[in-house]
């Protein structure tokens, strides 16, 4: 694969991975691409830029480790997969089929290069952070990135997590929140509000960053602090529009679970040439 | 064995057991790592803290973060061990075992400690009487729920060799000792403990030391009641269970659990699909109250006389 730290090329990837997003989740007639798109310069910046891995040997002990917590947003995670040479990217249009690897949610049975079959939420972070606990017990230097949805940590357990991550100083782990502000019900602020969620994750004790999680060169800058922060475990707060980079997904609740018909399929292509 | 000179002697309870057996595995292997949710000194990891302070992730009252970090370090390499009260870890981490450790498959060791009735003065929100339908639920787990100290030990043992999600059950008050220290016991293997030819005991956990008891009385009858411990309630030992129906062709299951939803049920689906017998069974059907363990073990009906009364009864469906 071709590493880069340009953030121009990243955001050609960035177009290519929404391109694929839409196209495969158009062939299944079902999916989230919604909350894929909303994550795609995060997951692009991380597999092109940031995080040591090495498709030619996908379970290199000293890798860092990638969790899809948010596990519905699998079209994201698989176009990045196949594009960087771990999985096949003629076969991303058998998305939800049966027998495919690129299962509704992410599922290490089909594809073993994943580190974790992810989907019911509010699970990753805790994951993650055994993951990172591993690392220091081994006195290894790789890292472990989760990606959390916003509506995922309604969920009890990613306090939980919160607080076990904090007090054990997992300081190799770092959390994204994909801030896209809609759940499938509607606007985060109307079912479950999060609000003030930086101040939250604050006082429980993570470094807490807020950014524009659509600014390839905020990532890059975020995730190198959160490398270099120590004692403690780093949340990146992202904020993001669901259904970025098609006009009519953006900020649309509707394109939480719904999928583009072929027409939508057109027309978001020709928004992504 | 002689179940007639059977001599009901105190063991270490089980917990206590494997507790003892975490320190013997930790110390062989520096991949060991424990889980525990704020009851060390209960759950008996106490000695692994002790011993292995930086191997042991203290999680809070907080089990399903605990089962989850421990897939996550299972993940990673590590062959972890999370325990609690069977009720407490098996319900509030059942849905992070189910997707993060029994669907992938996942090297997890999960020991619920004061399963049962007999925990005794708590009362039943800390019972467990599920466990082990909620464990035998999961694809992929091996659920194991041995008799005694020396059982208790070779299921620890086999448990970290073995690369696959584990639940093991144990109890809180001292168990009868069975078996000598040197037994051998093998996966999915029951133990026949007794012979005998005209109906057959089948228990599990703390109701194997009764069945034994139950089958003297019954000798003293005229009845000959054969004795089979399961120590592994999955995979179930179908061959052993068909052999005894062909050469009984009765049952009584005797286990501290529901009996909607046990090994009692589980012994009655491997019959249906072998040799088909009358079945009677011993075990708990409501919310249990306090009281001391052996209180709650006699009012509750989980000794051996109910055995033997079931015994009876089956034997009168006998054709």
């Amino acid at each position: 694969m071709q590493r880069t730290q340009n953030p121009t090329e990243l955001a050609q990837i960035a177009k290519q991975i929404r391109r694929h997003i839409i196209t495969m989740t158009g062939a299944a007639k079902s999916g989230h691409p919604g909350g894929s798109l909303s994550a795609v310069e995060t997951v692009v910046t991380l597999y092109w830029d940031v995080m040591k891995h090495d498709p030619a040997n996908p379970k290199w002990a000293n890798r860092d480790r990638f969790v899809l917590s948010k596990g519905h947003a699998a079209p994201v995670l698989y176009a990045a997969l196949a594009e960087t040479g771990y999985t096949p990217v003629d076969a991303l249009g058998t998305l939800r089929k049966l027998g495919s690897i690129y299962q509704g949610h992410p599922d290490v049975r089909f594809i073993p290069a994943l580190e974790a079959s992810t989907g019911s939420l509010g699970e990753g972070l805790s994951l993650a952070l055994g993951m990172g606990l591993a690392a220091r017990l081994d006195k290894a230097d790789w890292r472990t990135y989760v990606l959390l949805g916003d509506g995922e940590i309604q969920e009890g357990q990613i306090w939980e997590a919160a607080m076990f991550g904090a007090f054990n100083k997992i300081d190799n782990v770092c959390a994204i929140v994909d801030y896209n502000k809609l759940q499938l019900d509607g606007a985060t602020k109307d079912i479950l509000d999060l609000e003030p969620l930086a101040d939250k994750w604050r006082a429980f004790g993570w470094h807490t960053l807020e950014i524009d999680g659509h600014d390839i060169a905020a990532l890059q800058k975020a995730f190198a602090e959160a490398a270099a922060t120590k004692g403690k475990p780093t949340v990146l707060i992202a904020n993001t529009v669901k259904g970025k980079g098609v006009s009519f997904m953006e900020g649309n609740p509707k394109w939480h679970g719904v999928t583009p018909n072929p027409e939508e399929v057109e027309l978001a292509l020709k928004e992504l040439a | 064995m002689d179940v007639k000179t059977y001599e009901k002697k105190m063991g270490a309870a089980t917990r206590e057991a494997f507790g003892k057996a975490l320190v013997e595995i930790g110390k062989e292997n520096p991949n060991v790592v424990v889980g525990d949710a704020d009851l060390t000194k209960s759950t008996m990891t106490t000695y692994f803290a002790k011993e292995f302070p930086e191997r042991l992730f203290e999680c809070g009252i907080a089990e399903a973060n605990m089962v989850a970090v421990g897939a996550g370090l299972a993940m990673a390499g590590k062959i972890p061990f999370v325990a609690s009260f069977s009720a407490f870890v098996m319900t509030k981490g059942f849905e992070q075992l189910r997707c993060l450790v029994a669907y992938p498959n996942v090297n997890l060791k999960v020991v619920g400690t004061h399963s049962g009735s007999s925990i005794g003065e708590d009362g039943p929100s800390q019972m467990s009487m599920e466990d082990l339908a909620l464990a035998c639920a999961l694809p992929n787990f091996t659920v194991l729920c041995p008799a005694d100290e020396v059982s208790t030990k070779w299921a620890v043992k086999w448990a970290a060799a073995h690369n696959g999600p584990v639940f093991i059950r144990t109890g809180r008050p001292k168990a009868p000792a069975i078996y000598p220290a040197d037994a051998q016991f093998e996966i999915g293997k029951a133990v026949e403990l007794a012979p005998g030819s005209d109906v057959t005991l089948v228990a599990t956990g703390l109701l194997v030391a009764e069945a034994i008891l139950a089958s003297a009385a019954l000798a003293a009858e005229g009845i000959s009641a054969r004795v089979i411990d399961i120590h592994t309630i999955k995979p179930l030992d179908q061959a052993t269970l068909a052999k005894a129906s062909a050469e009984t062709g009765a049952f009584v299951v005797a286990e501290e659990h529901l009996v909607d939803s046990g090994l009692g049920v589980r012994v009655a689906q491997a019959l249906a699909q072998s040799v088909p017998a009358p079945v009677e069974f011993i075990g708990l059907s409501k919310f249990a109250e306090s009281g001391s363990p052996d209180q709650l073990l006699d009012h509750y009906g989980l000794r051996a006389p109910q055995i033997v009364a079931a015994a009876k009864k089956v034997l009168a469906r006998k054709k």
